[in-house]
């Protein structure tokens, strides 16, 4: 970890921008302090009570309106133009590259875990190459926490009940702190860990060497079995339920005319609350999966869900 | 009142310093023992039962002075175990519960109420030129509401406590914590009520109850800050009673609202909260504006630059307030769209404060300036809301707020505005109106010293933060990795000096009620019908209603606006 700086390290591709912004505002801001507090001193100087300066009297060359004028209009332009500016880096911090390397994680009180694509698991600790985009697909079991990284300048809530996206690109090897920024009781300070960043062959060896458990897929694929879900979802079964093959991207008619398409949340919530949308042309009898499956395993479904979808291959 | 005071300023009163107005009562004329409202009836019953608003006035002051040292006391716990990196000194569980305390005392029971039902109960009418506030016994009620809930509060969070923080955020506070959180809740959901009949009382008197001759435009800028205040207090603290009321019933009755494994949406809640919150930052700080506005204009000797900039301003604080919470929740997976409003509209809120800093600057133009403690502060107040104002532009950029969220970042940037502008603004308006209030003048030279150590206190104590969550330090957390320790430890230390100079006054204003020189009735040469009574003033405020005919800090001739006639034109309107 560095030592003491005024300066967190600008380690991802995002930091430079970040502050970019940041060290504009701080220019602008210290010029207008000093201007004030220059002002104040100068004038609480200059017009003490006694002194020889001019006191009083009619103003009647400073014209309230175009002082006001100015005052309100100047710092509005130059406020709308820090906004778009800033608003600018806000949109390729929503859109993550497709193909960005996919990480899950879970939150829970006070650790986060996380899984490679491979089946590699991690306890607050995170090993990512350089110069990849990484996508975090987040849930957490409990209440909210937030991934946040100092030096990559990112953070996002992990809030319950959602899938929670967030991406980034790492650009400099080194160990950089990973905080809970999101009060969540007890242990809140001690949710932290480390992100490890390192050229991609070291990660590639790095991989190599973990144990590989179950990957996420095969985990969810493994569920699909165990809780019955392939006796009502597969050709003939006892009922009549729509196959998942093929669904995950694709429209999705629903009873009573709407069509939404089937992304994540749409799946969480087929499995959670399947009584809120139903699909056209069938009975609402899928039991809620509330309560008997936990963010990890509904998090393995949805993978699987995924990777058999539209253009998916696996079977 | 109505002789001329000589707008040269440098006349009469020249080179003689500031002790050169007759702040001192002459002898003989000290008309407090006649029927002062101090004096107008004896007796515990005859304050606690007390329907004029100056007693109550007096009865809140004492009240929120208890909480803010008991709130300011677990401040104390905090930084003294933030001062080694380690959690050594209190357990996770009571740091928790401490900084929970230390939010919620402060934010509902210390600054809510602070200038409007301290000050500003006290002021209204008498500015108006009113008797009292148009319902004087909603407004006994309202500090009774205060007291139980503030003791019920206060007895939860000690005795049991409660570790959300001030937030209360779901499905922490409904499902996790082991808090009593209902309890807690409960007692805010209380207090709520006092605010709501406060804002109501100053509602319907402001616009009632003003003398003959004062129209909107000839307010001070005072009443018109409580009147905006009371706007939002009216408005936004309805909605934290139902965000408050539906955590108690998820919390009693397992409904699920906010805890998704019950089928609800922990950012409903984060909206409902934030729906209140954020408006309610202006009720912490529009007050203070106005005592600010009422001090520079004394102490300058000037009319206040851009009155009516001053009142639109106040207007649309409040108004465009309402409609800024969203910035609370940029990383809380609102949508791209969302997050783009409310940067936006955030950054338009800050034009009005902006022009409230330069007009202040600029009524200092040719003043007359007197340096005593209430202008200290004043001053103060406008170099640090300046701060804490700027700051909330870096807070409200979405790539800086990604970075800086809930960090030390934002505890620095709202303790500038809350502390630095509205707690200086308190201390600076206690110093102004003190004379009026008691009848006693304060030591000036301790008041100044006490000023200026604030200042100092305050910067060494919360600068550091800046630095703190600009280094990723995140806030709420009981233990941290050493490198951020040099911060914590000036922090720290910065908070002791803070601390001494928060109970300087305590004891100087303790000393002046029974030393202190008696006051005339206008010791500062202020304007303003509340100068026009007696210090302290009769129990029903003025012997007859008073009559306006000038415009508000009338302190030196109107300037000439291009046309040639005067902006406010003396034409005696009665109030409409
Ligand atoms: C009792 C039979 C039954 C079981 C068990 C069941 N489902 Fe379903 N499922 C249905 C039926 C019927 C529908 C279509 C009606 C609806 O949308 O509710 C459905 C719909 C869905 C959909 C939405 C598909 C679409 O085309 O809209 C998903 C996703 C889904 N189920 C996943 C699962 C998963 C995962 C499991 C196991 C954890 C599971 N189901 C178990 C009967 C079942
Ligand atoms: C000048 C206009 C202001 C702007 C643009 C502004 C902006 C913001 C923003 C964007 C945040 C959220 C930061 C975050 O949580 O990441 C914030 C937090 C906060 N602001 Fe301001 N602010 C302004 C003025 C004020 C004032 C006047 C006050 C109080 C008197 C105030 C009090 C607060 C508080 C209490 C919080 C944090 C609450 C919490 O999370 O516990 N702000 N401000
Ligand atoms: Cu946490
Ligand atoms: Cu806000």
């Amino acid at each position: 970890m560095e030592g003491l700086s005024f300066f967190p390290k600008e380690a991802s591709t995002f930091a430079p921008r970040t502050d970019a912004v940041f060290f504009t505002l701080l220019g602008l801001s210290a010029f207008m302090t000093l201007a004030v507090a220059f002002l104040l001193v100068y004038f609480c100087t200059r017009y003490r009570r006694g002194s020889k300066a001019r006191h009083g009297g009619r103003v009647s060359k400073l014209i309230d309106l175009e002082f006001e004028a100015g005052w309100s209009l100047i710092p509005l332009f130059i406020f709308l133009f820090l906004f778009t500016w800033a608003a600018g880096q806000e949109f390729t911090l929503f859109y993550p590259p497709k193909d960005a390397l996919e990480i899950s994680v879970v939150g829970k009180q006070w650790m986060w875990k996380t899984e490679h694509p491979g089946g590699q698991r991690e306890i607050n600790a995170l090993h990512i190459p350089i110069g990849r985009p990484i996508k975090l697909d987040m849930v957490s079991q409990d209440t909210i926490h937030s991934f946040y990284v100092p030096a990559f300048r990112v953070k996002h809530d992990v809030v319950p009940g959602r899938d929670n996206e967030m991406w980034f690109e790492a650009k400099e090897p080194g160990a950089y702190r990973l905080f809970c920024a999101e009060f969540c009781g007890t242990d809140h300070s001690r949710m932290i860990g480390t992100i490890t960043a390192m050229p991609p062959e070291d990660y590639a060896r790095w991989l190599d060497a973990q144990p590989t458990g179950e990957t996420l897929v095969a985990e969810g694929r493994r569920l699909y079995h165990e809780l019955g879900c392939s006796g009502c979802h597969e050709a003939g079964g006892s009922v009549r339920a729509p196959p998942l093959h093929g669904l995950y991207g694709g429209p999705v008619p629903l009873e009573g005319g709407a069509v939404v398409t089937a992304d994540e949340r749409y799946v969480r919530d087929s499995i959670l609350r399947p009584k809120s949308q139903v699909a056209a042309g069938y009975k609402p009898i899928m039991p809620s999966f509330q309560g008997s499956i936990d963010e990890g395993e509904l998090q393995a479904l949805q993978a699987w869900i995924r990777s058999i979808g539209d253009g998916g291959k696996e079977g | 009142m109505n002789t001329i005071v000589d707008a040269q300023g440098s006349g009469s009163s020249g080179g003689s310093g500031s002790h050169s107005l007759p702040r001192q009562a002459e002898r003989g004329v000290g008309r407090e023992e006649a029927t002062s409202y101090l004096t107008a009836g004896h007796g515990v019953k005859s304050w606690l039962f007390t329907t004029d608003h100056k007693r109550i006035a007096i009865l809140y002051a004492l009240t929120i002075t208890v909480f803010f040292f008991i709130g300011g006391a677990a401040a104390t716990l905090i930084r003294m175990e933030l001062f080694t990196p380690a959690g050594d000194l209190v357990s996770a569980e009571g740091y928790n519960k401490l900084f929970t305390l230390h939010g919620v005392i402060m934010v509902w029971f210390f600054l809510v109420p602070a200038i409007p039902a301290t000050l500003g109960n006290f002021l209204l009418p008498l500015m108006l030129g009113a008797r009292d506030l148009a319902f004087p016994r909603l407004n006994l009620m309202s500090w009774w509401l205060i007291v139980i809930a503030g003791a019920f509060v206060l007895y939860v969070l000690v005795m049991g406590g409660v570790d959300t923080g001030w937030t209360f955020y779901a499905p922490y506070s409904t499902t996790y914590s082991n808090g009593y959180v209902v309890a807690a809740a409960a007692g805010i959901f209380v207090s709520g009520f006092s605010t709501i009949a406060t804002g109501l009382n100053f509602i319907v008197t402001t616009h009632t109850m003003r003398a003959p001759g004062m129209h909107w435009f000839r307010v001070p800028l005072f009443v018109w800050s409580i009147y905006a205040t009371a706007l939002i207090m009216l408005l936004a603290t309805p909605v934290l009673a139902m965000a408050l009321l539906l955590i108690m019933i998820e919390r009693l009755l397992g409904v699920g609202i906010f805890d998704p494994a019950l089928g609800g949406d922990p950012v409903l809640f984060e909206h409902l909260f934030w729906f209140y919150s954020h408006p309610a930052v202006y009720i912490m700080i529009l007050p203070g504006m106005g005592v600010v506005t009422e001090i520079v204009t004394c102490f300058a000797r000037r009319r206040i630059f851009g009155y009516q900039f001053m009142v639109y301003a106040l207007l649309s604080i409040a108004v465009v307030g309402f409609f800024v919470w969203g910035h609370h929740m940029f990383v809380a997976g609102q949508s791209m769209y969302a997050g783009l409003v409310f940067s936006f509209l955030s950054y338009v809120i800050a034009v009005p404060s902006a022009i409230k800093v330069f007009n202040w600057t600029a009524t200092l133009y040719r003043g007359s300036i007197v340096l005593d403690a209430p202008m200290l502060y004043a001053l103060g107040f406008i170099g640090l809301f300046t701060m804490g104002g700027l700051t909330g532009l870096f807070v409200a950029s979405l790539p800086i707020d990604v970075h800086v969220h809930d960090t030390y970042f934002v505890v620095a940037h709202f303790h500038y505005v809350m502390v630095g502008g509205m707690v200086s603004a308190f201390f600076g308006g206690l110093h102004f109106w003190w004379p009026k209030i008691t009848g006693r003048l304060y030591p000036e030279a301790w008041a100044r010293f006490a000023a200026l150590l604030m200042f100092f206190g305050f910067n060494m104590t919360f600068f550091p933060q800046f630095i703190l969550g600009w280094m990723g330090m995140p806030r709420r957390y009981h233990e941290y990795p050493s490198e951020f320790q040099v911060y914590h430890v000036l922090s720290s230390a910065g908070a002791v000096v803070l601390g001494a100079a928060y109970l300087l006054p305590l004891g100087y204003f303790l000393w002046s009620l029974r030393y202190g020189q008696p006051a005339s009735d206008n010791p500062w040469d202020a304007k303003g019908l509340e100068w026009r009574t007696a210090s302290p003033p009769p129990k029903h405020n003025f012997p007859s209603t008073p009559r306006v005919d000038e415009e508000a800090y009338d302190y030196h001739p109107p300037r000439r606006p291009p046309g040639g006639h005067l902006d406010h034109p003396s034409d005696g309107r009665p109030a409409s």
